[in-house]
């Protein structure tokens, strides 16, 4: 049986009415880089201030070396934090800022002194013992609280977006630096980061989150090559998400192409998600040497390789990263290996809405009312209402539907988009429509009668 | 025809030069003269000799000073509880410590009296201190609590987080970090209780004169010239401690106390 510095057993919390973490488990072993990923919002910071102790989980442990310390206030928990705006303290200098800690446990000045020297020394702060606080740089005060945090040898240090608020070359340099200093103190790194990039480069491990769920948990490369769902996808890197059908095992349909790839046992004829990294989509000068052809339509130089984006001769946008250059409008080849493709199944083929019947024709459901074909069920009845992705409506104002809610995330499947749009109460309204729309627009949402089929449900 | 932007001050400049430079160098005038009108120094001298004076301005400071205390103990656990999110969340509790001040402090002073007469309570130095530290109680608190406030939380975590209990916590990083308000609050306690006339002369029944009681007498029986000596000496006496003040109060805005 493996050792775990820090076991997370089935956490949750709320705050008010609004569920923000929902079961979460995450076991990290000692000595470990694991970095909690996620948009704005999706929990991450929450679940670092559960470890540090400042908010109580309303259920779960928090294991620490085996022991719940869920009860233990954040000054007896033997970890240490880098917050997100440092918070060093502005009363105090920089050496002072440091010696805070070692001075609570009277530790001997001598001592506090050498440590302190020490610290300093592995941040490439010496000479910087007697200054403000104020007058250093973002990256200079990063490195002071890094080092506040790990004079007191903490078991597990914890890092809020350390890096956010530094420029593009600070945090380059720094993520280096702090990635050196994991490898030689050997302490448990726990890092809380929105930049999927920053994810990549310093983690052992990365688990992604969304929506106050843990979305998955792998190494960089894993998370990367074999994304589980269409979010992960979307978040980790650029891609081309598409949706396919599973023709039978290693054979799967996609962009009105069928393809070999090396998954099984999805079943016949089944409606997937596939992502295809865009260093993946090859691209031969030689149509003939392609699986199918398309048109360029755009070439971006991005440094190391061309951004291209490509139209395939059935009308599908794809995306792809090559290092020679297109012109604008040049016919290609295109072809894609059976191990580039990842099939995903399918989290949801419709909306399934939880609605009551008004009367013979109006629904109350998504804290609105909806006009229905005329139906024989009883007034009052809770039904199931479910609504094909493609024949829901969004308005420009959120007045103008039956419902309203705000756009949450966009997906670009190749011809079309697939939105989530979430209501004031949080309800998921998932939609694929042509229209171009951008994060947390305020959106009405309308349904035509016809298009809701409504499902008895079973009491029991 | 264009105004000039340093135009638009011209109001206040004449405004100031009428109601706080003219009368200050009147005071000054008087000050320095004796009552035929010719220069003499002889009112501040009479001053350090007259021991009746003397003893009323080292009482005045006592008072003053002991205000001051009473002000600062009982008002910063009231800043501190009113800025603390755990225990108050309304606007409304920090209005209600505020509201005396919108109320004239001598109507404040008449009722307090009247209170204390309807009670049987002695007039005295107790009365007096009383109703010293009702008057000035919210020039303590709204200064703290306003730094209180204002101090990001972030601090406190990042103690708690460093292994401070919340009573180092509190001792290591919120104090030092409210030393601005507090040095602000006790100044606006500090500098006004010294001159204050008013409530010794109703709390006390005008058994305890304070400096400023001197002053008001030597003035209402048109000592003028003495009068003026003696606010001339507060007025530099609270200067030098305002100077001092200052100079500590950018110092604790700048963290190096």
């Amino acid at each position: 049986m493996e050792n775990y510095i820090i076991d997370l057993q089935h956490l949750s919390k709320s705050f008010g009415d609004k569920k923000v973490l929902h079961d979460i488990n995450i076991k990290v072993r000692k000595g470990e880089f694991v970095t909690l990923l996620g948009p704005s919002g999706c929990g991450k910071t929450t679940i670092l201030r559960l470890i540090a102790g400042f908010l109580a989980p309303d259920e779960g442990k928090i294991l620490l070396d085996g022991k719940d310390i869920v009860e233990l206030p954040p000054y007896q928990r033997p970890l240490n934090t880098v917050f997100q705006r440092y918070a060093l303290f502005p009363h105090l200098d920089v050496y002072d800022n440091i010696a805070f800690g070692l001075k609570l446990k009277n530790v001997p000045q001598k001592d506090i002194d050498a440590k302190v020297r020490k610290v300093l020394r592995l941040v490439n702060m010496e000479d910087y013992e007697e200054r403000d606080v104020d007058s250093l740089s973002g990256g200079q005060q990063q490195r002071v609280a890094i080092a506040r945090a790990l004079v007191n040898q903490p078991k597990v240090l914890l890092l809020d977006e350390p890096l956010a608020a530094l420029d593009l070359k600070m945090r380059k340099d720094m993520q280096i630096e702090l990635k050196e200093m994991h490898e030689k103190l050997g302490i448990t790194f726990i890092y809380v980061t929105h930049d999927q990039e920053e994810a990549l480069t310093l983690s052992d491990t990365i688990v992604v989150l969304n929506e106050g769920r843990i979305q998955q948990i792998g190494t960089p490369a894993d998370i990367y090559n074999e994304p589980v769902n269409s979010f992960v996808a979307d978040f980790i890197g650029d891609s081309n998400i598409l949706d396919g059908t599973m023709v039978c095992d290693r054979r799967v349909r996609f962009i009105d192409e069928e393809f070999n790839c090396v998954d099984e046992g999805f079943g016949e004829n089944t409606p997937v998600e596939v992502v295809v990294r865009p260093e993946d989509v090859n691209i031969k000068k030689d149509i003939q040497k392609g699986l199918f052809f398309g048109t360029i339509t755009s070439c971006t130089f991005k440094g190391v390789y061309y951004q291209l984006f490509l139209n395939t001769d059935k009308g599908y946008e794809l995306m792809a990263h090559d290092y020679r250059k297109f012109e604008v409008g040049d016919l290609v080849g295109i072809n894609i290996l059976p191990e580039n493709i990842q099939v995903m199944k399918k989290e949801r083929t419709c909306n399934a809405f939880d609605a009551t019947v008004l009367d013979s024709t109006h629904l109350e459901m998504l804290d609105g009312e909806f006009e229905c074909l005329p139906t024989e069920i009883a007034p009052g009845t809770k039904v199931r209402a479910e609504v094909a992705f493609d024949k829901i409506d969004i308005l420009d104002h959120q007045e103008e539907g039956s419902a309203a809610g705000q756009v949450y995330s966009i997906i670009y499947k190749g011809d079309h988009y697939h939105l989530t749009v979430l209501t004031d109460k949080r309800k998921h309204i998932y939609v694929n429509t042509n229209d171009v729309w951008d994060k947390r627009d305020l959106v009405g949402v309308r349904i035509e009668p016809k298009d809701i089929k409504i499902v008895e449900i079973n009491e029991d | 025809m264009k105004i000039k932007r340093s135009g638009w001050s011209l109001p206040y400049f004449i405004f100031l030069l009428l109601f706080v430079a003219l009368p200050l160098v009147l005071i000054a005038v008087y000050a320095l003269q004796d009552s035929s009108g010719r220069f003499t120094l002889d009112n501040i001298g009479r001053f350090f000799s007259d021991s009746d004076a003397l003893s009323t301005f080292a009482l005045s400071l006592e008072v003053a000073v002991e205000n001051t205390l009473i002000c600062l103990l009982l008002g910063y656990p009231a800043a501190w509880i009113l800025a603390n999110r755990k225990y108050n969340r309304s606007t409304v509790t920090i209005i209600l410590f505020i509201l005396p001040m919108w109320i004239n402090a001598l109507m404040r002073t008449l009722a307090t009296a009247e209170l204390f007469n309807m009670l049987g309570v002695e007039l005295g130095k107790g009365t007096l201190l009383y109703g010293m530290a009702y008057d000035y109680l919210p020039f303590m608190v709204y200064p703290i609590y306003n730094i209180l406030q204002k101090i990001d939380p972030s601090y406190a975590e990042a103690a708690e987080d460093l292994g401070a209990t919340p009573s180092k916590v509190f001792l290591k990083v919120t104090l030092p970090l409210s030393m601005p308000g507090v040095i602000s609050g006790v100044m606006m306690v500090f500098m006004p209780t010294v001159s204050t006339f008013a409530i010794s002369e109703f709390l006390t029944n005008s058994k305890i004169k304070l400096f400023g009681t001197i002053i008001q007498e030597n003035i209402n029986s048109s000592m003028w010239n003495y009068g003026a000596a003696l606010s001339l000496i507060m007025l530099v006496i609270i200067g030098i401690t305002s100077l001092f003040d200052n100079k500590s109060s950018a110092a604790a805005q700048e963290g190096v106390i």
